[in-house]
């Protein structure tokens, strides 16, 4: 009975469509768990934008989003649709500056893209000099 | 009601050389912070190593152990 799981393709459709998303119990504003509340703050501090997905209105949530995930506790925070961890993770990161480094390396998909690095001219140049 | 010594003992049985030290962080055998030390954590990612230390519990953590916090470290 596995083949239409609606609540696993929204999970999964909230994780491809937001860059940085937090699966929490209760809200920014409102934090229903004190391990939510910590992995929300550093977020906070960190000042980037993100989703917030409470997964306490249905059990399902959270049983849906451990079976794509395959990580057992809330809150769980994803980048890019990867699993970068829950509270101990994601507060690690924060002390040690990763998780600004985690958020800010690749500009938002609205951002003008960055050049490549120059490639090294052809030898062919070289030859042209003198 | 799981108390911090039987989770340091699994952990220390689940994972190959592992050293563990559990806190019951209220007294109230469901909120635990585990600090783990072991040479099996090398070249693994922290969610990975972390995922090692989840898996020893497998559905109980979520369940009876509310809450595991988990410091890991390779020595």
């Amino acid at each position: 009975m596995s083949e239409s799981n609606p609540i696993r393709e929204a999970i999964q459709q909230a994780i491809d469509e937001h860059d940085v998303i937090l699966f929490m119990k209760g809200t920014p504003e409102q934090p229903a768990c004190g391990f939510s509340a910590r992995t929300v703050g550093a977020l906070q501090a960190v000042g980037h934008p993100f989703a917030a997905v409470d997964v306490l209105p249905d059990p399902r949530i959270r049983q849906e989003l451990s079976a794509i995930s395959e990580w057992p506790t809330i809150p769980q925070l994803f980048v890019r649709g990867e699993l970068v961890g829950g509270c101990d993770i994601v507060s690690e990161m924060y002390e040690s500056g990763e998780l600004a480094q985690t958020l800010g390396v690749e500009p938002p998909e609205d951002a003008p893209a960055v050049e490549p690095e120059a490639a090294p001219p052809p030898m062919g140049i070289e030859n042209r000099l003198g | 009601m799981p108390t911090a010594e039987e989770l340091k003992r699994r952990i220390e049985a689940g994972i190959p050389g592992a050293a563990a030290e559990v806190e019951d962080l209220n007294g109230t055998g469901d909120h635990f912070r585990a600090t783990v030390i072991a040479p099996a954590f090398a070249g693994k990612s922290r969610l990975e190593q972390h995922r090692l230390v989840y898996d020893v519990f497998g559905e109980e953590v979520g369940g009876p152990i509310h809450a595991l916090s988990i410091k890991t470290r390779t020595q």
